[in-house]
């Protein structure tokens, strides 16, 4: 099996059933009032567009995004006026998936050995969670992950990533607290490609996006990789935590900014948030989602699929 | 780069040009640019739409004043009416138990144990004898990480690592609390999630054992529109005594605050504003909603100024605001230090009056080459003293940096605008939008 070739496979019907139930708690609502606007409408009228606005800017779509939805479904829809409830829901599935799928890349094959992961963010969208989780999935993968500790800042961020290096029986190079954080990407990289290691996933500090001094510093984090391993990090992944609103967008943007994110991980689903800040995030940023993160133990994480995201959003 | 809020407004009020009383019929599109401002900031749709239906009601029964016209009336009512929801009596903590119990509740990676931290050094600063509890057993190493903190602070951290049941850990707490002589004891305890009932009731149950004098519920500044959802939940479950709000030194707008206000009604006792044990702040309900207006926030621009720039250079700058001394030598360093920073928009954008000057401008380290050379050509003298720049003074300027009057004119204006709003922003409170220059 190829590196990363997993990446492709369909969630498992176990999985699937896990997502269906961490998404359980958005589907309800937002499915109640979907069909609550859909059912018994034959046109689409002001009032369907002002309750589809209401519910898609209430999951954090954003406005822009939502304009962009009710335009593309206006468009469709003015030249065969009349539609039923069907028609309604599937046309609108097919255009969030649409702004979700433009940006789907594939999941490249990597022949580069060790694959490093670069895992960045804001404070407490949960990183180091999701590298805990991601380490097991590759593990259970069959691949050897090595483990990059270089959040040397928050208080007992070391301590917490060699927690989750235990729990999921993964290596983690660390040079203790307060310590150069480039150093210990490098340290790791170095280590990850002596030991011959399928993957090498580096944590780093939260840090806020307008911190222009902490962002250079990833910069830098960033950099020190390349000198080790040729074009590493091979992925940028930027951790959205799904109750952000709207600075999502600036999220993005300042961190592709300095450390040219290439993908994104979705976390904490399993809660009432709905997650849409990814669909105009996709849409805008041309960063295609690929984890989502539905709880806090080893195996909830699952590969991001725009349909399936969206069928559970409206089945 | 979110536009900002204001400039939204000036765009809805461009709509009321030349009007001189707000109509049912002419104040619609105006509302409609308000509520939608308003969600751009994460306020929740539909505390948005009530809001602004109540804007609306009022500025229609309101009298129009000859003298002001709508678009400022209404930029007053918004403003007034945000200050008013965010503002209201807030009581200070509840220390008057012995001891007193402080019980932290929120989400995952809210802020939780960091303003833990945070709260018994402030404590711990007015004199009293604080004791840090670890509660939260789930998360990996969060015993650790309380007990870093609460050395950072020099207070003690109580913890049991081999017990895995808050309540318990809770109670002997309390009781070393008491036969130590600590008198205030704060409960940090794990994220939960308030679709988790398991995780609800254990909260409520340390709650029901505990009877805290106060019970803080942590936000993150940068939640959008679920932060209704969970704050009634917890507020149900818990009847929370206060809010705290965190991360508010990123650039989110932080409307999340309007919609917890607005469901709950429970004041917002802190703000965090950093990963620091010093980053704590009591809340400001005006400059919240000055921000959340993106009407520009002077006291964020110095405070990220001087974590930016030179310490003595910052403080000079600050007190030179509050005398409304700030001259164009000022602006001019103010540009440079700017320069190097990278994200210039942004940080230009809080300073009042400039986020709207330069929404529509791409900026680059070039956009300032025209405002360099018009103060580069001025003298000293009316670099200190821009007043005395009369027709031919700009003649002069305006050839000798290769510009035109028009710039000249309207640097010399916007720099006027600007000082104009620091000292609005030093003089009054509450009242200032009523008096901010619109251009029409
Ligand atoms: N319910 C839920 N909680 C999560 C999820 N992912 C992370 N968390 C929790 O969120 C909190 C913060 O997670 P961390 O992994 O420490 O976040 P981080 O981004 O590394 O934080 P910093 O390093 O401090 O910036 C922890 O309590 C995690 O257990 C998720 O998908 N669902
Ligand atoms: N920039 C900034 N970071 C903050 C602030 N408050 C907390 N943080 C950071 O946010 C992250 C999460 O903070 P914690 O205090 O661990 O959050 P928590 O609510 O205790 O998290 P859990 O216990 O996992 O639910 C850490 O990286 C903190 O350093 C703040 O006001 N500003
Ligand atoms: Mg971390
Ligand atoms: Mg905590």
């Amino acid at each position: 099996m190829g590196l990363l070739d997993f990446f492709k496979k369909k969630p498992t019907t176990e999985q699937k059933e896990k997502l269906d139930e961490g998404l359980e708690k958005t589907r309800s609502s937002f499915i109640n009032k979907i069909s609550k606007v859909v059912v018994g409408k034959s046109t689409i009228d002001e009032n369907f567009l002002d309750d589809l606005e209401e519910i898609l800017i209430s999951s954090d779509v954003g406005v822009d995004t939502t304009v962009k939805i009710i335009d593309r479904i206006e468009a469709r829809v003015s030249k065969d006026k009349y539609l039923g409830e069907t028609e309604l829901n599937t046309m609108l599935k097919e255009e969030i998936i649409g702004l979700l799928s433009e940006n789907e890349s594939p999941i490249h094959n990597q022949e580069t050995k060790p694959y490093v992961i670069m895992v960045v963010g804001v404070n407490g969208v949960g990183k180091t969670t999701t590298i805990g989780k991601l380490s097991h999935m590759f593990k259970q993968q069959g691949l050897k992950v090595v483990i990059g500790a270089a959040d040397t800042f928050r208080a007992a961020a070391v301590d917490q990533i060699k927690i989750w290096g235990d729990r999921v029986g993964v290596e983690v190079v660390a040079k203790g607290m307060n310590t150069d954080p480039a150093a210990v990407a490098f340290e790791a990289v170095k280590y990850g490609s002596e030991v011959e290691a399928d993957v090498v996933i580096i944590d780093t500090a939260g840090r806020l996006h307008n911190k222009v001094n902490l962002m250079n510093e990833l910069s830098k984090i960033k950099r020190v990789m390349d000198k080790q391993v040729d074009g590493a990090p091979h992925e940028v992944l930027l951790v959205l935590d799904a109750s952000t609103g709207q600075n999502a967008f600036e999220q993005a943007k300042q961190f592709t900014a300095s450390t040219e994110v290439s993908a994104l991980a979705l976390t904490k689903l399993d809660g009432t948030a709905k997650g849409g800040v990814v669909i105009g995030i996709s849409d805008q940023f041309n960063i295609p989602v690929k984890y989502i993160g539905v709880g806090e133990q080893m195996n909830d994480l699952q590969i991001f699929d725009g349909k399936n995201f969206v069928n559970s959003l409206f089945s | 780069m979110f536009e900002n809020l204001s400039s939204k407004l000036d765009k809805a009020f461009q709509t009321l040009k030349g009007q001189s009383k707000l109509t049912e019929l002419n104040i619609a599109e105006t509302v409609k640019e308000i509520r939608r401002a308003l969600v751009d900031a994460d306020v929740s749709y539909k505390i948005a739409k009530d809001f602004t239906n109540r804007i609306k009601d009022k500025a229609l029964g309101g009298d129009v004043l000859t003298s002001v016209s709508p678009g400022q009336l209404m930029t007053k009512i918004v403003n007034d009416e945000l200050v008013e929801l965010l503002g209201g009596e807030t009581q200070p903590i509840d220390l008057s138990g012995n001891p007193s119990v402080i019980l932290i509740a929120g989400l995952q990676g809210s802020g939780k144990t960091t303003f833990s931290g945070k709260l018994v050094k402030h404590l711990k600063s007015k004199g009293r004898n604080p004791l840090l509890v670890a509660c939260d057993v789930y998360r990996p190493a969060a015993i650790n990480q309380i007990k870093v903190l609460g050395e950072q602070v020099g207070v003690s951290v109580f913890a049991n690592e081999d017990l895995k049941d808050p309540l318990a850990i809770a109670k002997d707490a309390i009781k070393h609390a008491k036969a130590n002589n600590y008198n205030v004891v704060v409960v940090d305890t794990a994220g939960r999630l308030s679709v988790d009932e398991v995780m609800m009731n254990e909260i409520g149950n340390l709650k029901s054992a505990l009877n805290p004098q106060e019970i803080l519920f942590v936000v993150d500044a940068m939640t959008g529109q679920d932060a209704v959802n969970t704050a009634k939940v917890f507020n149900d479950k818990l009847d929370f005594d206060g809010v705290v709000l965190t991360k508010l030194d990123g650039d989110t707008k932080g409307g999340a605050a309007i919609s917890i206000k607005a469901i709950v009604n429970k004041p917002i006792k802190f703000v965090s504003t950093g990963e620091k044990m010093e980053a704590l702040d009591v809340f400001h309900p005006d400059r919240m909603a000055s921000r959340i207006l993106g009407m520009g926030d002077i006291v964020s621009f110095v405070e990220r100024a001087q974590d930016t720039f030179d310490k003595d250079e910052a403080a000079k700058l600050q007190k030179k605001m509050r005398k409304n001394q700030f001259d164009f030598d000022d602006f001019l360093k103010q540009l440079a230090q700017i320069k190097k920073m990278g994200n210039i928009k942004d940080l230009m954008g809080m300073i009042p009056g400039v986020g709207k000057a330069i929404k529509d401008v791409d900026i680059d380290d070039d956009s300032f080459k025209g405002i360099e050379a018009i103060i580069h050509s001025m003298t000293s003298e009316e670099r200190q003293s821009p007043q005395i720049l009369d027709g031919s003074r700009k003649q002069r300027i305006a050839k000798g940096s290769g510009t035109s009057t028009t710039e000249v004119n309207k640097l010399v204006k916007q720099f006027d605008e600007m000082k104009k709003m620091m000292k609005q922003m030093n003089s009054s409170k509450g009242t200032r939008a009523g008096k901010m220059p619109f251009k029409r």
